[in-house]
């Protein structure tokens, strides 16, 4: 066993346990913690995975404004937080059976693929180079710039959306 | 040399976790949550796939950062009819949001 898996076992753990208590916990604030730890699990798996910048980014967007703003919205509705009642719905057996039985249906699927034991395959250049690729793929009108564009439409629709949904209409 | 076979195990057991969350959580701001763990999941499997294939080609990393751009938009606006919903009717368990329930 070489390092990379002993990081790949650490984080996955970190993961699973974590997100776990995304689901279980019943302080909403708590579970936004359990979140942020989570994504930085994910963060770890991105830098092993050698893409560098989607572990920046990851860490940056996701814990860094998106894990905030639950725990901004997790304060603002303040008083649900005091835990009226269950934090979980009557049919939770029923939704853990699903989880298991997707989750069960998943490994079929990867155990009838004959590509799992498949290794990483070698990078087509340094990790600069990659980072300049990644760059000119989502510019080049050749590659992704359209889906770009339509990203960049979606989050400014998004944001006057939202300004205006939240906003107090005397 | 991590194999393939284990991103994908860990990425469906969290989107499988993810599932559970979005299924039984009665908070709305809780069920979000949830929706983020089934996101993730999918960039892991997004990113390692773009590892385990083509290196040159850089299609896995810019569907990732999409699904990062959307997960934004998809929080940003979720919050906020959240807080809207929370302003006028004081709740945010979704069994009580039963207004368009027929």
């Amino acid at each position: 066993m070489d390092a990379s898996q002993v990081i790949f076992i650490l984080s996955a753990a970190l993961i699973v346990a974590s997100a776990l208590m995304v689901v279980t916990t019943r302080n909403l604030i708590h579970a936004a913690l359990w979140l942020i730890s989570t994504l930085f699990g994910v963060a770890v798996l991105y830098a092993l995975l050698e893409a560098g910048f989607l572990a920046v980014v990851q860490v940056v967007v996701y814990i860094g404004a998106i894990a905030i703003m639950f725990i901004f919205a997790v304060m603002l509705t303040r008083k649900e937080l005091r835990d009226r009642g269950a934090q979980v719905n009557a049919a939770w057996p029923a939704a853990a059976l699903l989880g298991v039985l997707t989750f069960g249906g998943l490994l079929v699927i990867f155990s009838k693929w004959d590509g799992l034991g498949r290794l990483p395959a070698e990078m087509a250049g340094t990790s600069d180079a990659m980072l300049s690729q990644l760059g000119i793929a989502l510019t080049s009108p050749d590659l992704f710039v359209l889906p770009f564009e339509v990203a960049s439409i979606l989050l400014l629709a998004a944001l006057i959306g939202s300004v205006y949904v939240a906003m107090n209409k005397k | 040399m991590i194999p393939l076979s284990w991103y994908l195990f860990l990425s469906a057991a969290l989107f499988c976790i993810g599932l559970f969350g979005v299924l039984v959580r009665r908070n709305a701001v809780a069920i979000l949550l949830s929706v983020e763990l089934m996101l993730n999941a999918v960039n892991i499997n997004l990113v390692a796939f773009w590892r385990y294939g083509n290196t040159a080609s850089m299609a896995g990393q810019v569907f990732a950062i999409i699904v990062f751009a959307v997960a934004a938009a998809e929080v940003a606006v979720g919050l906020s009819l959240i807080y809207s919903v929370y302003r006028r009717r004081s709740t945010v368990i979704a069994d009580e949001l039963d207004l368009m329930k027929w």
